[in-house]
């Protein structure tokens, strides 16, 4: 394996360089997945049957939780990429750790959301727009729990093995996915609650 | 329904039970076989945890062929059963499965994978590079598609096959109306075949963009490499739309959802919406690798450069731009009003204008050429005015007001048809030919090449264009029977005519891939057809590196400038290789989704939750695993690369030999 | 336009020829919409076939000059560049085509989606169609009439077709008349046509609804406004009511014959109008006493479809 040290450490090898490309890539499919998912929440968000409407069962706190939370955790993997280029191990592994936290922190809040919603009554079988809620905010959710496994076998590996042009790699490719997920929480934010609350 | 009852199929006939037991012999044949003269370690070693893009392609096209099978006889019957009035062949139910899993198994299981061989065959060598960008997705992204195509297929001897058609339109597909796990079949199997094609596309665009041989600008890359990078791009962006759609489909159907349901404030349009808006973008993913696959044909046997480099790589954007502009013009009968169906009429005519472009730039690379007839120009030439009609039907399709008498007929069917099989089948069968050689070190014979074509061809014209005629006269698709007085008999007669022709046609092809294996001449060198990109500079058979030096390009025929002006494609020392280590992870994770996969059909919790907790194992392990593959030094190279010289045919004669 | 007609004639002809028989039933309408819809068909059939056949006079030229067996064996095909000349033809006799026909398309669009040419004054015999499972419901409110897969029609007077199923999505269509739409469970589709011509017509379910689909056919009669008028009166006499029980035993999947009563299904079981700008208060009084008018859909989400607005 080649390394070239003219790059950082991330882009160091050509195998580097084509996951990222693909990463982005693979960001793109997503970016479509959720545009999908929006478009069929725009469409079905009024269509509540007999069930509540958004402005019924949807809460200021959890949501102002959730957003403040995720949105720090963004900043916090940035600090921990930051310092992986810089090379000091112990501090991108703490902030890899927080940023963990607080993926956790987040969905305990969303779960508790979700149970919320059980309760007044908006479960996944309500109405069009309960559906289409609840599948958009929890493949949101999917992701972000997926996330804190991959991030988790992230933490390991670097600790095992060290700051090596593959586990920079991967650190780096994570934190892209991480700030993609804080990317469409703020659409969520915006156009699911926020919308929602003020109709 | 009873726990045992959902296993059995809904509507049984001697028919189905017949391809129980022979699906069941062929499979114990199968075991048997392979078990008996000790094949298992060789399949597992050199394919089933193969991550080569030729063993994989290998695997694709064999697996595309024998789904052409199933797909064809589905297609026989269809014709039979509507050849006269009144047949009593099939019954209603039966027909609609069988129309349904005929378009399903055509569109995802022959032709996808169809496509895919080729790319996973050909981008690596005409972009000069050893492998694809993630070796290891892509066996997986095969092993996906494979698992999906075998879950689709065991649909109709356990449980029942769909049969809401192959868009699957709710509400009918959805519990109220269909009520046998076939439309789940469906949802989960196109789910999971739908995965590993959206890896295929991050894997090739990846592959494309970084991994071309040194010179290998964008704008030198060959044609069909052009038309695989753009279809990826559509891939990429139209399937995430399906994988939501089959989503809310599935959960629609297994866990009660209202997303396309006429109660609750579900929307059966929305459905239909998101189906088209990946459908018709995955009409051109069918139809550009085509062009690709024609513009290297022709542009060979008519011993010419490709007119209009530059024009056909526009065209090509153009057409995927606008494919994702047009998906209402399925449905321009559902209301939406003259103002909607205007634009999307418009937008649909335009297509027909970069389209156009290529045929005439196909037409004018014969110009001045030297046109040999072999059969994958037979093809190409059978192909321009065949799919000229079909395109031409398609403009008249697009007068959103005129398509109100043309929507839901024969005249529709004839339509697509007339596009899909002289576009997309014609040039797979075209590309067979023309890369059967590099592949598997021996011509297909010509002769009976030749009248395949002709089956073929005339099998079209006669089964599909009486369509058109039926259309018009009122005759519905997807009828499975029709009265006498309707008077559309005689022509639905030849039909089913036309569609044994082709039948003897798919007949003769079998029969030439083993005529020519057992009488075929080995030794054709490297370059039988006298072609012009790069992967023609390859051995024959090709060495698992491909290339031992990356050849250096300077334009996209390098193969032809080193043959015609002394452009030297391979210099420099020989390098030591890095290749990828095999695994078993991918094959491993296929039967794993196959499982998942059957589980959510039937709804069965437990192994359903095993399944999805072993694909994310599956997954981590992949994670903690290091494996930095291996390398085969300079030595080995030399002994590979001697073996080639000695036999007879390769190297320095190889361009100078069998011309056809 | 006045060379085009002969040479639609011909093509006409031509296609009739090749049938051998009668015309084909798109290619012989009897209604104006149709006849516009046929005479678009025509138009680009014509249009189209010269396409194809300037494609074929291409390349079967090309194929017999460029034939390698025509060649000297040492003949080597030059290198071409795309000559910017031929590939603006190329794309520019396309693109007049194209718009051409656009302009006819976007024409023809607003007026299959409006009145029937020629009756634009003349108020419509409105005609609900709904579907089942696999059968046609006709309501006639005016007339206060309802038929079960059958339709008669007075000729020369504009119809207005109101469409939705109780079912899966049908699309309906009688292909002399004019073309098809679709009817769907949660909203009204509204086809306009008209009849010049009294006959006897097919009419169908266009679009797959499952099993019974091959049979969901209905018969469409055409006669004077007069015989129109006498069928009303002689229904009046003879029919039984239509009465909320027996139309629920109606939807249930099978297929029936003809059918007519007195009365329409609308009064107890009302479209799903009520999304698209329908006055809602007529359609709140007419379902407080209805408890289920099918068995898709409930009571309670009737109700709050409304709400939702």
């Amino acid at each position: 394996m080649k390394i070239d040290h003219t790059q950082p450490l991330e882009y160091s090898t050509d195998q580097n360089q084509l996951n990222i490309l693909g990463f982005w890539i693979f960001l793109g499919a997503e970016i479509m997945l959720f545009a999908t998912l929006f478009t069929a929440y725009f469409t079905l968000e009024g269509r509540t049957g007999s069930g509540p409407t958004p402005a019924d069962i949807f809460e200021i706190t959890p949501v102002l939780i959730e957003t403040f939370v995720l949105l720090t955790s963004s900043f916090t993997i940035g600090l921990g990429v930051h310092a992986m280029r810089l090379g000091r191990k112990n501090a991108m592994l703490t902030f890899f750790g927080i940023t963990l936290l607080l993926g956790l922190g987040f969905l305990g809040v969303e779960i508790y959301e979700f149970t919320h919603y059980y309760h007044v009554g908006a479960t996944y079988q309500t109405s069009a727009f309960t559906a289409a809620l609840l599948t958009t905010l929890g493949t949101h959710g999917a992701h972000v729990t997926l996330g804190l496994f991959w991030g988790l076998f992230i933490i390991l590996q670097v600790k095992k093995r060290g700051l090596t042009p593959e586990n920079a790699n991967k650190s780096f490719i994570f934190s892209l996915y991480w700030h993609f997920l804080d990317v469409v929480w703020i659409f969520i934010f915006s156009f699911i609650y926020l919308k929602g609350m003020m109709m | 329904m009873e726990f045992f009852e959902r296993f059995a199929i809904p509507h049984p006939s001697p028919m189905i039970y017949a391809s129980m037991v022979a699906i069941a012999l062929v499979s114990i044949g199968i075991l048997v076989g392979i078990t008996y003269f000790k094949k298992w370690g060789y399949l597992w070693h050199e394919w089933f945890t193969s991550v080569d893009h030729k063993k994989i392609g290998i695997m694709y096209l064999i697996s595309a062929l024998i789904m052409l099978f199933r797909g064809g006889a589905d297609a026989i019957l269809m014709r039979a059963q509507l050849s006269s009035p009144e047949m009593k062949l099939l019954d209603a139910q039966h027909y609609n499965e069988i129309f349904t899993t005929h378009g399903v198994v055509m569109i995802f299981f022959v032709v996808m994978p169809f496509i895919f061989a080729f790319m996973n065959l050909i981008v690596p060598l005409q972009i000069g590079g050893r492998d694809v960008a993630f070796p290891r997705l892509n066996a997986l992204s095969f092993w996906l598609f494979f698992a999906g195509a075998m879950l689709f297929n065991i649909s109709f001897v356990i449980g029942g096959s769909p049969d809401a058609g192959w868009t699957s339109y709710f509400p009918l597909a959805g519990n109220d109306f269909s009520t046998s796990v076939g439309t789940n079949y469906y949802m989960l199997a196109l789910q999971i075949s739908g995965i590993g094609s959206l890896m295929t596309g991050i894997n090739m665009i990846t592959t494309i963009l970084k991994m071309r041989a040194p010179g290998m600008t964008l704008m030198k890359l060959p044609m069909f490499t052009w038309s695989a990078l753009i279809t990826n791009v559509i891939i990429v962006f139209a399937f995430p739309v399906l994988t939501i759609a089959l989503l809310m489909g599935t959960t629609d159907r297994l866990f009660g959802t209202n997303f396309f349901t006429t109660g609750n404030g579900g929307m059966d349009m929305l459905w239909a919406n998101f189906f088209w808006v990946w459908g018709h973008p995955e009409v051109y993913i069918l139809i550009l690798p085509a062009f690709g696959l024609y513009s290297e044909i022709i542009s060979t046997f008519s011993g010419r450069n490709l007119y209009g480099y530059k024009s056909m790589v526009g065209s090509m954007v153009l057409i995927s731009l606008l494919s994702f502009l047009v998906w209402t013009h399925h449905f321009f009968t559902m209301g939406q009003g003259a103002f909607t169906n205007s634009i999307f009429s418009i937008t649909t005519m335009a297509i027909a204008v970069p389209t156009g472009v290529k045929i005439f730039n196909w037409l004018f690379t014969m110009w001045k050429g030297k046109i040999r007839f072999t059969v994958p120009m037979l093809y190409s030439v059978g192909f321009i005015p065949l799919f000229t009609i079909g395109g031409v039907t398609g403009v008249m399709l697009a007068m959103s007001a005129a398509d109100y008498q043309y929507h839901n007929t024969m005249f529709l069917v004839a339509h697509f048809h007339n596009t899909i099989i002289p576009g997309v089948l014609f040039a797979l069968l075209a590309g067979l030919t023309y890369y059967w050689p590099k592949f598997f070190g021996f011509m297909l014979n010509e002769k009976i090449g030749k009248s395949t074509f002709w089956l073929v061809a005339v099998g079209f014209v006669l089964t599909f264009f009486p369509m058109y005629i039926t259309g018009l006269d009122g005759q519905a698709r997807r009828m499975y029977t029709y009265s006498e007085e309707t008077g559309f008999g005689p022509l639905n007669m030849l039909s089913f005519v036309g569609s044994a022709l082709f039948a003897i046609g798919f007949v003769t092809l079998v029969y030439n891939l083993y005529y020519s294996f057992k009488n075929s001449p080995r030794n054709i060198g490297s370059d039988p057809w006298d072609a012009r990109s790069v992967e023609w500079a390859t051995h024959t058979p090709i060495p698992e590196y491909n290339f031992a030096r990356l050849p250096q390009v300077a334009s996209s025929e390098a193969f032809w400038d080193m043959k015609k002006k002394g452009h030297k494609l391979f210099t420099g020392e020989l390098k030591e290789i890095h290749m990828p280590n095999n695994s078993g992870v991918p094959f491993v994770l296929g039967i794993i989704f196959f499982i998942a996969g059957f589980s959510f059909v039937f709804a069965l919790w437990v192994p359903a939750v095993v399944a999805v907790i072993g694909i994310f194992v599956c997954m981590a392990l992949r994670s903690f695993e290091q494996d930095h593959g291996r390398h085969i030094n300079v030595k080995e190279i030399k002994e590979i690369e001697a073996q080639y010289e000695e036999v007879p045919g390769n190297e320095d004669r190889s361009h100078t030999t069998t011309r056809v | 336009m006045k060379i085009k007609f002969p040479f639609l004639g011909s093509m006409l002809a031509l296609v009739t020829f090749l049938v051998g028989c009668e015309p084909l039933m798109v290619l012989n309408p009897k209604g104006p919409m149709a006849a516009r819809q046929a005479s678009d068909i025509m138009l680009s059939i014509g249009i189209m076939t010269i396409v194809v056949i300037v494609v074929l006079v291409i390349l079967t030229f090309i194929l017999f000059k460029f034939r390698a067996s025509k060649q000297p064996n040492d003949y080597e095909p030059p290198h071409v560049e795309a000559n910017i000349w031929v590939e603006v033809i190329c794309i520019g006799i396309p693109i007049l085509i194209v718009a051409y026909l656009s302009f006819v398309s976007v024409q023809s669009n607003y007026i299959v989606e409006s009145a029937p040419t020629g009756y634009e004054n003349e108020k419509p015999l409105v005609i609900y169609a709904s579907s089942s499972d696999w059968k046609w419901h006709f309501s006639y409110p005016e007339q206060g009439i309802e038929t079960v897969n059958y339709l008669y029609i007075p000729t020369d007077r504009p119809l207005e077709f109101k469409l939705y199923s109780h079912g899966p999505i049908t699309s309906f269509w009688i292909p002399q008349l004019g073309g098809q739409k679709y009817a769907m469970a949660d909203m009204v589709t509204t086809l306009h046509l008209a009849a010049d011509v009294p006959g006897e017509y097919m009419g169908r379910n266009a679009n797959f609804s499952g099993k019974g689909f091959a049979e969901n056919i209905f018969n469409v009669t055409a006669m004077s406004q007069k015989e129109f008028d006498e069928w009303v009166e002689e229904v009046h006499e003879r029919a039984e009511p239509l009465t909320e029980d027996e139309f629920n035993k109606l939807l249930e999947p099978g297929h029936l014959g003809q059918m007519t009563f007195t009365g329409t299904h609308l009064e107890f079981s009302p479209a799903p109008e009520h999304n698209h700008g329908l006055d809602i208060d007529d359609l709140e009084s007419n379902h407080i006493d209805h408890t289920s008018h099918d068995s898709q859909t409930d009571s309670t989400n009737i109700e709050t479809d409304h709400s939702g607005h």
